[in-house]
Order: C-alpha cells, then sequence, then structure tokens
C-alpha cells in the first residue's frame, strides 16, 4: 500500500516513528493522525452504538425465550386460562385473533382507499395534503388516547366494555400504517403499466382494480401484515376498553361481553399472586413476541419479493 | 364509483380525528369547568379524596422523555450513520432489520423486561455509580433498592425510540447525495469529518423532524413506563425514586376509575393529545421548511 492510499485510509504507513517528516508531504504527520484518530474513534463510536442496539434486542429476546419456554406446552396453548389455578392461553389467542380480526376487516379496506385516494384517484389535491397531515396526527397519536376515546365513544354509550370495542381502537390504530404503506407502494407501481391500461381504453377504474391494485397487492399485504402485528401486540387501548372479562371463561362474543386477548392475559397475569403466574405470563409473552417477530420478518421476505416481481 | 369510495374514506379519516378531539374535549368538560388551568399545577391525585392535579404526571412525561431523548437522539443518530455510512453492505443487510425488530417489540414485552432485567441493573449498577460521581446534581440522589423509577422508564423509552430515530435518520443519510461525500473525501476528508461537514449539515432539519418524532413516542408511551415507573406519589428532584406520566396514570386509573375521576382522565388525556398534536404539526414543519431535496434541487 502505497503512503498516500495509507493516510487516505486513515493508517500510518510502515516507518513512520511518530516524527514530522518534511519533504515528504503526503505522509501523515501531526495533525493528520490527530484527524485520523478522532475518526476512528467516531466510527468506533458508532458502531458500538449499533451493537448496543443489537446486544439489546438479542436481550430482550432472550430474556422472554428463557422465562417462557418452560411454560410452553400443547396444554398451554389449547386449553383456557383457569384465573389464578393455572390453566393456558387459548381463549387469549382466539379472542386476539377475532379482536384484531375484526379490526383489520375495517382497517385493510378503509386504509387501502385512502392510499388509492393519496396516489392514484387524487394526488396533490386539497383532500388529499388534509389527509396526509390527519394520518401524521393517527400515526403520532398516542394508542392509549385511542382508548380513552372509544371509551367515550362506545364504553360510556353502551356501559360495558366489549371485544367490538377493542377491535374499534385496533382497527384506529392499524388505520394510518395500512394507508401509508398501501400509498407508498401504489406509487412504486410503474407508470408504464397505466399507461398500457390506457393505451387499451379500459376505464379509469376498471385500470386501478385490474391493473394497479393487483400490481401492488404484496406490497399491500406487506403493509397490512405489519399492522396487523402491531395492532396484536396492543395493550394500553384495550385495558380501557376491553379489560373487564372473565379470565377463566371463553367468551368470544365481541358485541355481547369483554374479549380475553393475549397482551392483556400477559399485562394482568403478571400482577396475579399465584406461583405459577410469573411462568404464565412469561409464556404469553413468549407467543406473543414469536408471532410479532415471524410476522415482521415474513412481511419482509413478501416486500422483497413484491419488489423484485416489480422490477425494482 | 372508485372516487365516491376513496373520498368517502378519506372523508371519515378526517372525521375521525375530529370526532376523537371533540370526544376529549367533551369527556373533559366538567373537569375543566371544575379546576380550570389551575389542574396543571396540583400535583396530588387521590380520587379517594375527589383531589385531581395534573402536575406529577406532567413532570413524569417531561423526565422520562428528557431522558429518552437525551440518550435515544445520538445513539439512533449514530446508529443511522453507521447503517448509512460506514457499515460494509453484508453487515447493513442484517443489522438494519434487526433495530427495526426492536421496534416491533410490543411494549408490554418491552416494559416485563424493563422490570425483570433493566430495574434491578439499574438498582445494582448505575444509581451507586451515578449518585458517587453526580451526586452533586439533586437529579441524581440516593440509590434505591427496587430500581422502578422515573429513571429506569426514560431507559425503556429510550430503547423503544432508538430504533425510530435510528430508522428515520438512515433513510435521510441515505439521499444525501454521493457527489457531496465523495468530494469531501477527495478534498482528504477523514470519514468522521466527511460526516460532521457534509452528512450532518445536508440533513440537519430532517434529522430535527426525525427527532421530534421519537419524542412523540415517548411521550406517548402508556405501559412500558406504567409496568417500571413505580407509580409514586409526588414530584420529587431524584429521578430514582418512583413517579407517575400521563400516559400511564390514564391508563392505570381507567382499570376501576372512581366517582369523578373520569372526567379528569379524560382532561389528562386532552392535554397528552394537544401535546402530542403539536408534536406532529412541528415535526411536519420542521421536515416542510427545511426539506432537504428541495434546498439542494433549487
Amino acid at each position: 500500500m502505497s503512503a498516500r492510499a495509507a493516510s487516505l485510509a486513515g493508517r500510518r504507513p510502515r516507518g513512520d516513528q511518530g516524527r514530522r517528516t518534511t519533504g515528504t508531504p503526503l505522509r501523515p504527520a501531526g495533525n493528520l493522525r490527530r484527524r485520523a484518530a478522532i475518526s476512528r474513534a467516531a466510527e468506533l463510536a458508532m458502531a458500538s452504538a449499533a451493537a448496543l442496539a443489537v446486544a439489546l434486542l438479542v436481550d430482550v429476546v432472550a430474556t422472554v425465550v428463557a422465562n417462557g419456554a418452560p411454560a410452553i406446552s400443547l396444554a398451554f396453548l389449547t386449553q383456557p386460562s383457569r384465573g389464578l389455578a393455572g390453566g393456558g392461553i387459548a381463549n387469549a389467542l382466539v379472542g386476539s385473533a377475532v379482536m384484531v380480526a375484526l379490526a383489520a376487516a375495517i382497517a385493510i379496506p378503509l386504509g387501502v382507499l385512502i392510499g388509492l385516494l393519496l396516489s392514484e384517484v387524487a394526488p396533490g389535491s386539497r383532500l388529499a395534503s388534509a389527509l396526509e397531515l390527519v394520518l401524521d396526527m393517527l400515526q403520532g397519536l398516542p394508542t392509549v388516547l385511542v382508548g380513552v376515546f372509544v371509551f367515550g365513544l362506545i364504553v360510556t354509550a353502551e356501559h360495558k366494555e366489549t371485544g367490538l370495542a377493542g377491535a374499534v381502537a385496533l382497527s384506529i390504530i392499524m388505520l394510518p400504517l395500512i394507508a401509508r404503506s398501501s400509498q407508498q407502494v401504489l406509487a412504486l407501481v410503474p407508470g408504464t403499466l397505466r399507461e398500457a391500461a390506457d393505451a387499451l381504453g379500459v376505464d379509469r377504474w376498471r385500470a386501478v382494480l385490474g391493473v394497479t391494485l393487483p400490481a401492488a397487492a404484496g406490497g399491500i399485504a406487506t403493509g397490512a401484515l405489519l399492522a396487523i402485528a402491531r395492532a396484536a401486540g396492543e395493550t394500553a387501548p384495550l385495558l380501557l376498553v376491553d379489560g373487564l372479562y372473565d379470565p377463566a371463561a371463553f367468551q368470544l362474543d365481541p358485541i355481547a361481553h369483554g374479549v380475553p386477548s393475549v397482551p392483556m392475559f400477559i399485562y394482568t397475569t403478571y400482577d396475579l399472586p399465584a406461583p405459577s403466574a410469573l411462568s404464565l405470563a412469561w409464556g404469553a409473552a413468549l407467543v406473543l413476541l414469536s408471532g410479532v417477530l415471524v410476522a415482521n420478518i415474513g412481511a419482509r421476505i413478501l416486500l422483497a419479493r413484491s419488489r423484485r416481481r416489480m422490477g425494482l | 364509483m372508485l372516487y365516491a369510495a376513496c373520498a368517502l374514506a378519506g372523508l371519515s379519516a378526517l372525521a375521525l380525528v375530529a370526532e376523537i378531539v371533540r370526544e376529549l374535549v367533551r369527556g373533559a368538560a366538567p373537569a375543566i369547568s371544575r379546576y380550570g388551568l389551575a389542574f396543571v399545577l396540583h400535583s396530588r391525585w387521590a380520587p379517594n379524596f375527589g383531589r385531581f392535579g395534573g402536575a406529577q404526571a406532567l413532570y413524569g412525561t417531561g423526565m422520562t422523555s428528557a431522558i429518552a431523548l437525551a440518550l435515544a437522539a445520538p445513539i439512533g443518530l449514530a446508529i443511522g450513520l453507521y447503517l448509512a455510512v460506514l457499515a460494509p453492505s453484508g453487515v447493513r443487510a442484517v443489522v438494519g432489520p434487526l433495530v427495526e425488530l426492536l421496534a416491533a417489540i410490543p411494549s408490554v414485552i418491552v416494559g416485563f423486561w424493563g422490570v425483570d432485567v433493566l430495574a434491578p441493573f439499574v438498582a445494582h449498577h448505575l444509581e451507586g455509580p451515578l449518585h458517587a460521581a453526580l451526586g452533586g446534581i439533586p437529579l441524581f440522589g440516593a440509590p434505591q433498592t427496587t430500581g422502578l423509577s422515573v429513571f429506569t422508564a426514560g431507559l425503556t423509552l429510550a430503547l423503544m425510540v432508538v430504533p425510530i430515530v435510528a430508522a428515520l435518520s438512515r433513510d435521510l443519510f441515505a439521499t444525501v447525495p454521493r457527489e457531496l461525500t465523495d468530494g469531501a473525501a477527495a478534498l482528504g476528508a477523514t470519514r468522521w469529518e466527511v460526516i460532521r461537514g457534509v452528512v450532518l449539515p445536508a440533513t440537519a432539519s430532517g434529522l430535527a423532524a426525525a427527532i421530534v418524532l421519537g419524542l412523540g413516542r415517548a411521550l406517548g408511551e402508556a405501559i412500558a413506563v406504567l409496568q417500571v415507573i413505580g407509580d409514586g406519589e409526588g414530584i420529587h428532584a431524584s429521578l430514582f425514586l418512583p413517579g407517575n406520566a400521563l400516559a400511564p396514570r390514564i391508563a392505570q386509573e381507567f382499570i376501576s376509575p372512581v366517582g369523578n375521576e373520569i372526567p379528569a382522565l379524560f382532561y389528562l388525556g386532552l392535554i397528552l393529545l394537544a401535546i402530542e398534536l403539536s408534536i406532529s404539526l412541528i415535526a411536519r414543519w420542521i421536515g416542510r421548511r427545511f426539506d432537504v431535496t428541495r434546498a439542494l434541487s433549487t
């Protein structure tokens, strides 16, 4: 390696014993050595910050696995909870699934329509720019306030906490995520596809339904999957609007009464004065975390595949 | 047809936000007329005695968010820089997604980890040394035994804000034109000098917006903070004592509200809503006003 290349790489060439050398201006000397040292220190600090984040992720996952794995069994996944007496999380799992499915049924169509509005139907319109602001606000809205809102809107009116109220709260959390991701994916659909549809004389809305939406379907599904993973782990709003349910019963009618959920199971079981409670709560945390991580990794793979298909 | 359906969906989202504001104002109205603005000055929250004040929760929210931001902003930016500028592509492809996964962990699990791992660590390994080194500042008071405190809540929030700042800033750093960084390197700048002299100034406003968005996350987190903040009473100088904050207090008290507590909780919610809405407006304003790509193109 030449002295010049070495100095650019921030390394001291061999033979330089730290003296200020004159005559060969490209030798690292004095000031340059200090600058290189500062740069190396900064690079090291940045790499350690990244290492710290990864280490924390590993520690959180390892803690959940180490504490939760002993509780996992077929019975844990297939038996309903028996409150203080132990049991499993089957009712919480099914309850979560019911609520998240309801929330998705509300949020996905609305979100995709808003995404279409923002990127296909009326981009740049006054409605679109107002919507962008509103989506930012909804995305930044603390989830506990979504709970307060639904409490005032539904729980106070019905005088009871229900799974439906929980589903509505989760759908409000999902809506901006789905709308944003649909908007971004739709914007990536190559204009040539639309032009081809136009050239064939296809109606505007048939082109959207028959060409643009199918081309973006993979990306939209990815966004929806991520939103579902996010909603499945939400606790704060459920605490407010779907916190009262019989933890030992298989209550799954979301309109009639509260529905158990995995996050609420984790939150409430942790505080139960039973010796097995802690282990059950960690077990449920492991199930939830695995689901969320698998969904996130799966979404990433889906996204990569749909991008490749779109030739990006 | 399609246009009508889309417009209807859009209008429903607009109506939703208006409805959220209206519902919170309506729910808080009895408390507003009863306590007025002095609500934010009283720190006692004693539902059984009908005493409600927001000062302690506001203080807790401010302190925990300040700690979170003080740690998460530099660490998040450092990770963003590492991923966008320094890391070899193989490392980037692994570490980038991992950092994003950190943001995906449900907050109830982060809080659980905070209680079980972080709080004991803080109590046994951080509070003592910090008190010994910085005890002159009242913030770093005498060490406590449980580790459930405002300080631990701030650390937990930092863990949740770091991936947000890291991901947003990484995407910003990637937008810096290659010619600018290459030009600086050709002039003999070291990698750090390229970052400090070119990459950071070119993205400064976007970074500010990213940090403000991270702040928004810290201010609004309820469950994880509720689990680790320890539910203490009163406002204390020492960060190592338990406290409370806006979002966790709302979540906690709504489980079994007493008498006329609900309007007071709506009042807290309204305060939090006002803070959050202004945060998203500020982030938007900064991002707009100092748009990097626009500044470079003109």
